[in-house]
């Protein structure tokens, strides 16, 4: 093959661009990062193209992209949580064996087929990342944020998690031990949050309302009930 | 290979923003590429380590400079030409060759539900004995593959301990590149702090990677 990787997709972007007239209002920012115009137009040119050859179906496309905006997010880890704090058993079970667990709940699948639950104590935080690419436990947490799959959260956290952490306005004391996981194999990681005080009475529903994405990521803890409601 | 996605360490990244009430997807566009990966991928012709890998290969300015799904579409499309799913022509004129055979997809829609549903799990259930225990002293080896490893750059040659035996999975090394896929233990490591980044750090902190059998030697 004589075309280059720049050949190849400026010719993909010159067909594309050809067909349809470019929208600029879909050029926007993402943390330093232009996105080409044409990029939309170009991936909607490939599309058809695999499409036309009987490659892929659009319905399976939408079914994809309908269960990761709408059907698997971090609600489904904070029930998880949830589940851990209010029952002793349910939590010794998800942290020795964290895929059987999670299937209990009726979790589980893609880019979570082996998961670890890993648990903050008052001696212990922990915080996933993924250096190498951006792996993430898609079916607790869904698919990940930006800043998860960004150059600073990817550089730094495993080199100065304090200080990473303190940007999302979590200080810890020098005493608490700072466990780092980078998720270079295929486990995917879970962080169960340590219980906010003053929750004695709630249910494992209003538990589950007080737990963030961020805080199953480690980059946060679970605010108490009269901070944590409005989150 | 030693390229600008094994970042682990690096400086000069800047601060990390979060944005509230963030989309799954920003642009409809996002959520076709994720949908079109996954698609593609049902033919196995690649396997996860193959389209991880082609990812590191986008040119390391381009790969900085762009968003995470730009990444993806540009590793994709040249790993769509590379399996020879399209030809550079066919993207050319946006049409299939005349002639082209019309097939069908590979992934529906109910095996997309199943996709999601079971995911695909890399740990192989076979009788492979681990080198190492928990609590064992190692060191990650000092290598560098021109092709993919997910042994990083700031782990090699520093001593850790054996956290614990996850079990026998897929060695990516070989199987981004089509050399099979020698199953072998992943361990969890945990490297002190100090020991990798030096005495400026934290003496209780620590980093935990999962590393193969063939990332580590006794110490």
């Amino acid at each position: 093959m004589t075309t280059t990787r720049r050949n190849f997709l400026t010719a993909a972007a010159a067909t594309a661009g050809a067909a349809m007239t470019p929208d600029l209002n879909h050029a926007h920012q993402h943390e330093h990062q232009a996105v080409p115009s044409d990029l939309a137009l170009r991936v909607k040119a490939l599309e058809s193209l695999l499409v036309e050859k009987g490659l892929v179906d659009r319905a399976a496309l939408d079914t994809l992209i309908d269960a990761y905006e709408h059907k698997i997010g971090p609600r489904n880890g904070a029930r998880v949580v949830a589940r851990a704090w209010a029952d002793p058993a349910y939590k010794q079970r998800l942290l020795t064996n964290a895929d059987a667990a999670i299937a209990e709940l009726g979790y589980g699948g893609m880019q979570g087929e082996h998961m670890v639950v890993v648990e903050n104590t008052p001696k212990v935080h922990n915080m996933i990342v993924c250096t190498l690419c951006s792996c993430y436990p898609w079916p607790v947490l869904g698919l990940p944020p930006v800043w998860y799959k960004s150059a600073p959260y990817r550089s730094r956290s495993v080199i100065d998690p304090r200080g990473v952490l303190r940007e999302f306005g979590l200080e810890l004391p020098a005493d608490v031990e700072v466990r780092v996981w980078d998720s270079t194999a295929e486990l995917r990681y879970l962080v169960l949050p340590e219980r906010p005080a003053g929750t004695v009475q709630l249910s494992e529903d209003q538990l589950a309302a007080l737990v963030t994405r961020d805080s199953m990521v480690g980059v946060a803890n679970v605010a108490p009930p009269q901070a944590g409601l409005s989150a | 290979m030693n390229g600008v996605h094994d970042m682990g360490g690096m400086h000069g990244m800047g601060p990390v923003q979060e944005e509230k009430n963030e989309p799954v997807f920003h642009e409809p566009w996002e959520g076709r590429v994720f949908a079109l990966r996954r698609a593609m991928g049902a033919w196995g012709k690649w396997n996860i380590d193959v389209s991880r890998h082609e990812v590191e290969l986008v040119p390391p300015a381009d790969y900085l400079r762009m968003s995470y799904y730009e990444r993806q579409f540009e590793a994709f499309i040249v790993l769509l030409a590379k399996r020879g799913f399209i030809t550079p022509a066919e993207v050319e004129v946006g049409k299939p060759a005349p002639g082209s055979p019309v097939t069908i997809p590979a992934l529906t829609t109910q095996k997309a539900a199943t996709l999601i549903a079971k995911g695909v799990p890399t740990s192989r259930d076979v009788p492979v004995s681990p080198r190492f225990q928990s609590g064992q002293r190692v060191r990650a080896r000092n290598i560098n593959p021109v092709g993919h490893t997910r042994l990083p750059r700031y782990a090699r040659g520093k001593l850790g301990i054996v956290d614990r035996d996850h079990g026998v999975f897929v060695f990516p090394d070989t199987n981004a590149h089509y050399l099979g896929e020698q199953p072998q233990h992943v361990y969890s490591v945990r490297f002190a702090a100090r020991e990798l980044w030096g005495e400026q750090t934290n003496s209780h902190d620590s980093v935990y990677l999962d590393m193969w059998d063939e990332y580590l030697d006794p110490a």
